[in-house]
């Protein structure tokens, strides 16, 4: 395990396209103000482990890559994003009290910080905790690596206050005026089992198997006190948080997120992801919000439009992911630039006009989302598409983009939300604290 | 020993390394300063390779740059003894073991992952720790409890059977319908019992979908074994599929079934009677327990077996498919369940805090699940029936089975493993 001082968290044979485009990419970021190339890790918790690192060591492999559980901010937000996802939302477990929550916590804190090193849940773990013990591990993991795997624990706001007013926990005056729901929006075909929750854990690593193992675990630990509401797992990843990373393209076949925030654009990712002092409260302050909308794609409409209407309803060409005004995938957006007919090269309905900042206030955000394919339908299409991640610092900000979006956009037509939640992704663990401490010594059960 | 105080473990080794202003490699450890162990990236060095039986410190350091664990582990090399977590680097922590006369080995992980470090050999030597407890007396004792209980219910159930198989082969289907269930009950709460003994289990009360796919198997081992058998095949006639029903697999109903005929009744129904009276023969022989090897993890198991029944077959309403009776053998399976363990939790409650934890919270469980079980009924007056029980409420009772089956599955460990 060693540390990748000059290139944060980028596994070379995951990251295949890391290569002359990438350098160029950085180039045209460094000039937008994302620094000096990307290569400090700045603010992004991912600080690696604790070995120092010789310039001329050759990178780690994905494998063998590990961000560091402690930190300002939690990781796997910022942390450049993964191959792989299984993502679990929690209820709390009625009639569980305060200290028990607290308890469970401590447990999922403890285990994490083992896991993230590719180690078990225990020392026991797996094997060594004789016959006449169930395994305190369960073992599907035993051999991998910790595959640089995050884990992000966040808090539905049904923990504070539930639907029916109640603050089970004493956490209610601890609130943030800005943990708002999100209103409806078009296409909202919410099933409510697969929405919202008490807690929620985004596992993400570059084995599939070690995320799974991540969240399995941690729900067994959670018996008697949370359990699962509803999990997603996701197979691709369909954002770049780090300039060091490629474009994926989602089941649209798209590059996803070419305008992405990103790690290195660390006064951007101030500005829209983390909670300031200004917004509070202090405990949050650090945090984010985590914002889980699972978006059905009507894939097999998709796939029989055209490739020049498929660009239009994008606003980009497929191939590039370039602008249709012109230039190259990282070229920003001319939305006055016309054709000979004088009509705009951007459609005003298309994807990146309705979701651009200079159509949204200034609001950006840090999108973090994964494809999914959950088997199929009875009509025999793929039950397949996008699960949407994406950190804000106010939920409301993301409605504010969504609603341009809804309205207008044509993409829309070929989008059904099916679930959608809210977390707010307290700040990262101090020391021995544990995770969401800062809420706890803040309020009191009353 | 697991999780004890870390923050705690961590602050004692900063006073006692104050105190001594050690040096952790030190090989010359004078009696009373414990054994001292200096973890790095290849090494876990401990400063002594044999300790006289009784309370023994380690004193572990992490001299590498990578958080580490320590371990003493049993002579297979595997089963970790005891253990000091999550040890940063630059820190130490303190192991406080009770150990007795054996060969151990120590080990060092850091990094938390991969082959263990620096292992070897550890031996124990002296005089064998005498324990608080009389483990062995109690274990006896409580086989002895569990098997008279297990005797008291083959005793009710024959009589019950009887009575059930009368009603059955005379054709009485509304008096055989009413005792199906309660008949179960003394059957369902000993169940783990009956099937270690051989055929008499899937004869007593193998449903059809099981005795299908393993008929073959059964006449191998039990020649006079030719057909489906026992209560179940008699619920079905009692309950007789409609056309179109599909059994619990999914299969027709029809498939490979049809109605038993007065003969067919007169045949089954003997049978169940014999089988059970073998079932009551076998326990009630004076070596049974002896024969059967039943020592005290038989009772621990057997407790959690019969709520891995319920997790398994009742809560899905596989059990009871054509009566639906399932809520009272879900009752049953509890209720012996519960007297296993209450055999039991007095030995675990000699296991130190960890032990008074454990049977404070599976008793706590237990009153959940049994709150939650009387909500649909009691045996007196019947529960509800299990195709009236919502797909939500199967997945709460579900959650409660599993907030049970979590704590009790450490029970045997905890009274075999532990030291009081």
């Amino acid at each position: 395990m060693s540390r990748p001082t000059d290139r944060p968290g980028v596994p070379p044979h995951a990251e295949p396209d890391d290569s002359p485009r990438g350098i160029r990419r950085r180039g045209l970021l460094g000039a937008l103000g994302g620094g000096a190339v990307g290569l400090a890790v700045g603010a992004t918790g991912a600080a690696l482990a604790a070995n120092a690192r010789n310039d001329d060591d050759p990178p780690p492999t994905a494998e063998e890559l590990v961000y560091e559980f402690t930190g300002a901010h939690q990781a796997g937000i910022v942390t450049p994003a993964q191959d792989r996802l299984h993502f679990a939302a929690f209820d709390v477990r009625e009639g569980t009290t305060r200290s028990e929550l607290i308890g469970l916590l401590e447990d999922w804190t403890r285990a994490a910080s083992r896991l993230v090193l590719g180690g078990e849940v225990s020392a026991r773990g797996a094997f060594g905790g004789g016959e006449l013990f169930p395994p305190d591990d369960t073992g599907e993991a035993a051999g991998l690596g910790p595959s640089g795997l995050t884990l992000t624990f966040g808090f539905g706001r049904s923990l504070f206050l539930t639907a029916s007013g109640e603050d089970r926990f004493g956490l209610r005056p601890a609130m943030p005026e800005h943990f708002t729901e999100l209103p409806v929006m078009v296409n909202d075909f919410l099933d409510p089992a697969r929405s919202d929750g008490d807690l929620c854990i985004q596992a993400c690593a570059h084995d599939p198997q070690v995320a799974v193992h991540a969240i399995r675990n941690l729900s067994r630990m959670a018996v008697g006190r949370a359990a699962i509401r509803w999990s997603q797992l996701g197979f691709g990843r369909t954002a770049s948080t780090s300039t060091a990373q490629s474009t994926p393209r989602n089941l649209f076949g798209l590059k996803d997120g070419t305008n992405n925030l990103k790690a290195e654009h660390q006064e951007l990712v101030d500005e829209h992801v983390w909670i300031g002092a200004a917004q509070g409260p202090d405990w949050a302050v650090g945090g984010s919000y985590l914002i889980a909308r699972r978006i059905a794609m009507t894939i097999e409409v998709w796939d029989s439009l055209q490739l020049g209407e498929q660009q239009r309803v994008t606003g980009r060409d497929k191939v590039e992911g370039a602008p249709l005004s012109g230039g190259e995938e990282f070229t920003a957006l001319d939305f006055s630039a016309t054709d000979a007919q004088g009509e705009p090269l951007i459609d005003r309905r298309s994807h990146v006009f309705r979701t651009h900042p200079d159509h949204n206030d200034g609001i950006r955000m840090l999108r973090r989302g994964y494809n999914f394919v959950d088997g199929n339908d009875e009509q025999g299409r793929l039950d397949a598409g996008l699960f949407f991640i994406a950190f804000v610092n106010a939920p409301q900000r993301f409605a504010r983009v969504h609603t341009s979006m809804a309205r207008d956009d044509m993409f829309v037509e070929y989008l059904k939300t099916t679930g959608s939640a809210v977390f707010l992704v307290p700040p990262g663990v101090q020391g021995e604290d544990f995770v969401g401490q800062g809420l706890f010594d803040a309020t009191s059960m009353p | 020993m697991t999780d004890t105080s870390i923050s705690a473990a961590l602050l004692a080794s900063v006073t006692v390394l104050a105190l001594s202003g050690c040096a952790p490699n030190t090989s010359n450890v004078a009696e009373g300063d414990g054994i001292q162990v200096s973890s790095t990236a290849d090494a876990c060095e401990v400063s002594t390779d044999t300790a006289e039986s009784g309370t023994n410190t380690f004193t572990i350091t992490n001299d590498g740059d990578r958080v580490t664990e320590f371990y003493l582990l049993g002579e297979d090399g595997l089963r970790i003894v005891s253990e000091q977590e999550n040890i940063a680097p630059g820190a130490s922590a303190q192991l406080t073991v009770s150990l007795q006369p054996g060969d151990y080995f120590t080990a060092c992980k850091p990094g938390l992952r991969g082959a263990n470090v620096g292992e070897a050999a550890f031996t124990v030597t002296g005089e064998a720790v005498e324990l608080t407890g009389q483990d062995d007396e109690l274990y006896s004792e409580a086989v002895g409890v569990y098997v008279d209980f297990v005797k008291n219910e083959v005793a009710a159930l024959v009589p019950n059977v009887e009575e059930f198989a009368q009603a059955y082969m005379a054709g009485d289907d509304a008096r055989a319908r009413e005792l199906f269930a309660p008949t179960r009950v003394n059957y369902e709460r000993i169940e783990p019992i009956a099937e270690a003994l051989g055929t008499l289990d899937p004869r007593i009360d193998y449903r059809e979908v099981d005795y299908l796919a393993e008929a073959a198997e059964l006449e191998a081992d039990d020649p006079t074994f030719t057909e489906w058998l026992g209560f179940h095949r008699m619920e079905k006639d009692l309950w007789p599929p409609q056309e179109g029903d599909l059994n619990a697999d999914g299969s027709s109903a029809f498939e490979q079934w049809t109605w038993s005929t007065d003969e067919d009744r007169q045949r089954i129904g003997r049978q169940l009677v014999a089988d059970v009276q073998d079932l009551y023969d076998t326990v009630h022989d004076e070596d049974f327990a002896q024969d059967q090897q039943m020592t005290i993890s038989t009772v621990s198991n057997g407790a959690i077996a019969l709520l891995e029944e319920v997790a398994v077959t009742k809560v899905t309403g596989e059990e009871d498919w054509w009566s639906h009776y399932d809520l009272w053998d879900f009752q049953a399976n509890v209720e012996g369940s519960r007297i296993a363990f209450d055999l039991v939790a007095p030995i675990a409650e000699r296991k130190g805090e960890q032990g008074r934890q454990l049977v404070a919270t599976i008793n706590e469980e237990y009153d959940a699940l049994e709150a939650l079980l009387a909500q649909y009924g009691n045996l007196e007056d019947g529960f509800v029936l299990y195709d009236q029980v919502t797909a939500e409420q199967q997945a709460e009772l579900t959650r409660q089975i599993d907030e049970l089956r979590e704590p009790l599955s450490r029970l045997t460990g905890t009274v075999l493993e532990i030291e009081g």
